[in-house]
């Protein structure tokens, strides 16, 4: 376990506090739901046929479809047709291309000055997760690199402190956009240099994992500070996120255990935002620096592509005071439309289709290989972070979104990854070692949806055994589990999680 | 209390004798079949049209005339109207729904097949495809690989370059990829006017060999489509089999789905917010008014048991609407009048552009009677799935039919129990 900053132990406690009074029991539930929601969520202990309802892992929002690369593209089932709509107008500004400014189509203007993609399906491809650079020549890529430094001073401090969860990079921002409008330079490339590093497992067999390397080149701007902290984000797949939204704030706190009391060796920390005024429990990122749906596709509108939102009211994106080019560029503002490049109700279209993404049924659930991998996951502890089941919230806003037995295996919680897979980049309350439990449902459709298996927050791990050999810090021992099984258990696992 | 009970027998009487004049119920298996018939029937005209696109198509590459070109642009013109009938199939049919991409898939980012104009931008994109230009270049470059692209074949198109890298905007292949091919881009925005290639893309134009070969490919690659979904619908297909285990909800699904989210949502919608008219269905050709209404007319047959033929002859049979009409005739009349309502308003939307008012001009910013033209076709359409939302309840079909009030939500012991 690594020793976090003092202001970062005192901003927890603090956050504890605060957060004591809103904890405890959920208040949407009568004492008999609330022990009905106990008894559903208990882990399973019979691994010799699957669980009632597990074979539906979004509850009555699981989507029946064909199984193909479109699995993940599809609207919750129990959506009406109205919301149908909503979703299908939200996919359409999800693929849609932003053009740069000015031009004829004023509503649809505003890309940049620079930015990482022009629409937001062009990242989220095929609604999955993205992928590594496979080649020089890839401009194609699905990731990016964050960027900030460490506070200086006590402006730094205050902001922190304010609620702001990094301090940008003074010349390059909050990240590297590697495409910028037309007579404005992109500020430069990201580049991966990959070492072997042979693992070798219980049984002998040897696993060469990749490990990462990451830089900027072709800086546009000028040097970066010296103490820049970079961290390289893949874009991570899109479904069931509006279920994960309505997971009571209780029940995902009930699981935090930020000084390990219980003695396990996990710990489970909240993170933390500020969003609209209103400080909230972080879920969405992959350090859980954002608490709703509607505020992340903001950033990325802001962050990604350059489009100011109601929510972030950036028309210059993520141009800063050293960048006077970039903030001299028009933008695609007109007033008519409102105040902002995307005009009512993109955003919440946006936001309504990220959140109601269905989550495809499992395969093979009763298979007995699966069924042992499942006990292999449980018995290594995998449970531990990657929490089986959940019931979302009777007063969550939309319908179809109340009182559903989900099963994300994520406690949505910050958990020290160790050396390895840490970016030693805060954020928020996150520290340079956290990591959220990613959600694993879906994750066995990651081949056909996307056409490869990369994993993990930098996509380094080329499969889910090298994703497994990643894990440190408070998973190590989950991971020496792994490691120390034999070659047909952890095919069971990896056959499990290939279920999902 | 004697005369009380007198009256209430006469009514009940009345009531019955009401319904046995309207029609015995259809039975399910009934009302599928005409379903699967008119399917059939559809997806046949689709095909014969195709087929008389792809002789157009092959008679332009071989003697490439201004009158061989605009035969070819008639040909797709005429094949759109039955191939939009179709579409009430798709949403409900998952086998539909899968294959459809492959032949009427839009908006496409049209410079990856063949050159586009400076205002198209090509500016370096995660879309590393956007301007890849497959018609001028024999080898072009998919997520960092090289791939040689020196023959144009269906294959190619199909399993190379339609959604390559992921994007589904690399549309290779069906309706639109034709479209633009024979009319290039609209470049006059909101304004009049459609796509105008000139036909010596097809005679003296450096690359009007390859151009050609897409052409052909692309037209022959429909055909080959429109002939797997024929085959579907035959007797003993894929399509008419899953039938009997999805049921009469499939019927009420496809009118809804395509109705609301699809034609009224994301089709229609979203051009009007943005006045975009990159937010056309038809966008090269100024075709929209036709496909649109055709939708229409799709949704209407569906419900009525009732298909026009290209050639003029009639497929009818047992329908849903004789199976409300059984239970409740006032909803069944109330269906009935709101789906002639939409047809209507499509019908003046379609004058308008027939008039010289394209669909592009007509969603443009600031043309308030344009605005309002395609407005009422949408509320026609939101209206329309309200009363087939009546007809779910009636059947008693929301668990199959994908609506708010499904069993998990109003009853949480389907889920705990």
């Amino acid at each position: 376990m690594h020793m976090r900053l003092t202001a970062f132990l005192v901003i927890t406690l603090i956050a504890g506090l605060a957060f004591a009074s809103e904890g405890g029991t959920r208040p949407d539930l009568t004492p008999k739901d609330l022990e009905r929601v106990r008894a559903v969520t208990a882990p399973a202990t019979d691994f010799s046929k699957p669980e009632n309802f597990e074979q539906l892992p979004a509850g009555a929002a699981t989507v029946k479809k064909r199984v193909n690369q479109d699995i993940f593209s599809f609207s919750s089932a129990n959506l009406t047709f109205e919301q149908e709509e909503q979703f299908k107008l939200g996919n359409a500004l999800f693929r849609k291309v932003w053009v740069s400014s000015p031009a004829s189509t004023e509503a649809s203007d505003g890309l940049g000055p620079l930015f990482n993609a022009r629409g937001c399906q062009n990242c989220h491809l095929k609604d999955g997760r993205g992928h590594t650079p496979s080649g020089a020549g890839d401009d194609a890529v699905s990731m990016f690199l964050r960027l900030s430094v460490p506070a200086h001073g006590e402006a730094d401090q205050q902001a922190l402190a304010g609620g702001a969860k990094v301090i940008p990079e003074p010349t390059y921002g909050g990240q590297l956009q590697d495409f910028a409008v037309q007579g404005l330079k992109p500020e430069g490339k990201m580049a991966i240099s990959y070492t072997d590093e042979p693992v070798t497992l219980g049984d002998g067999m040897v696993v060469t994992l990749r490990r990462p390397d990451y830089s900027v080149t072709d800086l546009a701007y000028g040097p970066m500070a010296d103490d820049v902290m970079l961290s390289p984000r893949v874009a991570p797949q899109m479904i069931g996120l509006g279920l994960l939204e309505q997971v009571p704030a209780e029940d995902i706190l009930a699981n935090a255990d930020p000084d390990d009391r219980d003695g396990d060796g996990i710990s489970g920390r909240a993170n933390f935002a500020t969003e609209e005024g209103v400080r909230q429990l972080g879920r969405f990122g992959w350090k859980a620096g954002t608490a709703s749906i509607r505020a992340q596709s903001a950033d990325a509108f802001a962050g990604d592509i350059g489009i100011a939102t109601p929510l972030v009211m950036k028309p210059h994106g993520d141009c800063t005071a050293a960048q006077a080019d970039c903030l001299a560029a028009p933008t695609g503002e007109q007033e008519r439309l409102g105040p902002s490049e995307a005009p009512d109700p993109v955003l919440e279209l946006v936001t309504f289709y990220s959140q109601n993404l269905g989550v495809p049924q499992r395969r093979k659930v009763d298979d007995p290989q699966v069924l042992r991998g499942k006990q292999a996951f449980y018995e290594a502890n995998c449970t531990s972070c990657h929490t089986p089941k959940f019931v979302t919230s009777r007063d969550a806003p939309t319908p179809a979104h109340r009182f559903q037995l989900i099963w994300p295996y994520s406690d949505l919680l910050l958990h020290d990854m160790g050396d390895g897979l840490a970016d030693h980049r805060p954020e928020g309350e996150a520290d340079g070692y956290e990591w959220r439990t990613p959600p694993l449902w879906g994750i066995g459709l990651t081949e056909t949806v996307s056409g490869h298996t990369e994993f993990l927050h930098d996509g380094r791990a080329r499969n889910l055994t090298e994703a497994i050999l990643w894990h440190g810090g408070e998973a190590q021992a989950a991971r020496d589990a792994f490691a120390q099984m034999s070659k047909s258990e952890r095919d069971d696992l990896v056959a499990f999680l290939e279920s999902l | 209390m004697k005369t009380i009970s007198t009256l209430a027998l006469s009514i009940g009487m009345a009531a019955m004798s009401t319904s046995f004049v309207a029609a015995a119920e259809p039975t399910a298996e009934e009302i599928l079949k005409t379903y699967a018939d008119i399917a059939l029937a559809g997806y046949e005209d689709a095909l014969t049209t195709a087929k008389a696109l792809d002789a157009a198509a092959d008679a332009l590459i071989a003697n490439p005339s201004e009158e061989t070109l605009s035969a070819a642009r008639e040909a797709w013109r005429a094949s759109r109207p039955s191939y939009q009938q179709t579409e009430a199939f798709r949403f409900g049919n998952a086998i539909v729904d899968e294959w459809e991409g492959k032949v009427n898939a839009w908006p496409l980012d049209e410079g990856l097949i063949d050159y586009v104009d400076t205002s198209y931008g090509s500016e370096s994109d995660e879309n590393g495809l956007y301007t890849a230009n497959v018609i001028a270049n024999s080898k072009i470059t998919i997520d960092g690989a090289e791939v040689d692209a020196a023959e144009i074949t269906p294959a190619f198109l199909q399993d190379t370059l339609q959604e390559a890298g992921g994007i589904e905007a690399n549309v290779a292949t069906g309706y639109h990829a034709v479209e633009f091919l024979l009319w290039g881009q609209d470049l006059h925005g909101t304004e009049a006017g459609a796509g105008e290639r000139p036909v010596t893309d097809y005679s003296t134009d450096a690359n009007a060999k390859r151009r050609g070969q897409y052409l052909d490919a692309a037209t022959d690659l429909l055909v080959t489509d429109l002939e797997e979904m024929v085959a579907n619908w035959k007797e003993g297909g894929a399509a008419r089999t899953a039938l009997a285990e999805s049921g009469i909800a499939t019927i009420l699904t496809g009118m809804g789905s395509l109705s609301f989210g699809e034609l009224a949502g994301e089709r229609m919608k979203l051009g009007l917010l943005l006045h975009d008219p990159e937010e056309e269905h038809d966008c090269f050709s100024d075709n929209t008014h036709v496909s649109h209404l055709n939708d229409a007319v799709g949704i209407q047959n569906v419900y009525l048991g009732k298909y026009t033929r290209v050639d003029g002859s009639v497929i009818e049979g047992p329908s849903i609407s004789q199976l409300i009409a059984a239970r409740d005739p006032a909803l069944d009349t109330e269906i009935r009048a709101l789906l002639d309502a939409t047809l209507t308003a499509m019908h003046e939307m379609s004058a308008r552009a027939e008039g010289g008012e394209a669909y592009d001009q007509m969603i443009a910013e600031g043309n308030e009677a344009g605005n309002a033209a395609v407005q009422k076709a949408i509320d026609g359409l939101v209206a329309q799935t309200r009363g087939i939302e009546r007809a779910v309840a009636l059947l008693e079909l929301g668990d199959t039919v994908t609506i708010e009030q499904s069993d998990s939500l109003t009853n949480p012991e389907a889920v705990f129990q």
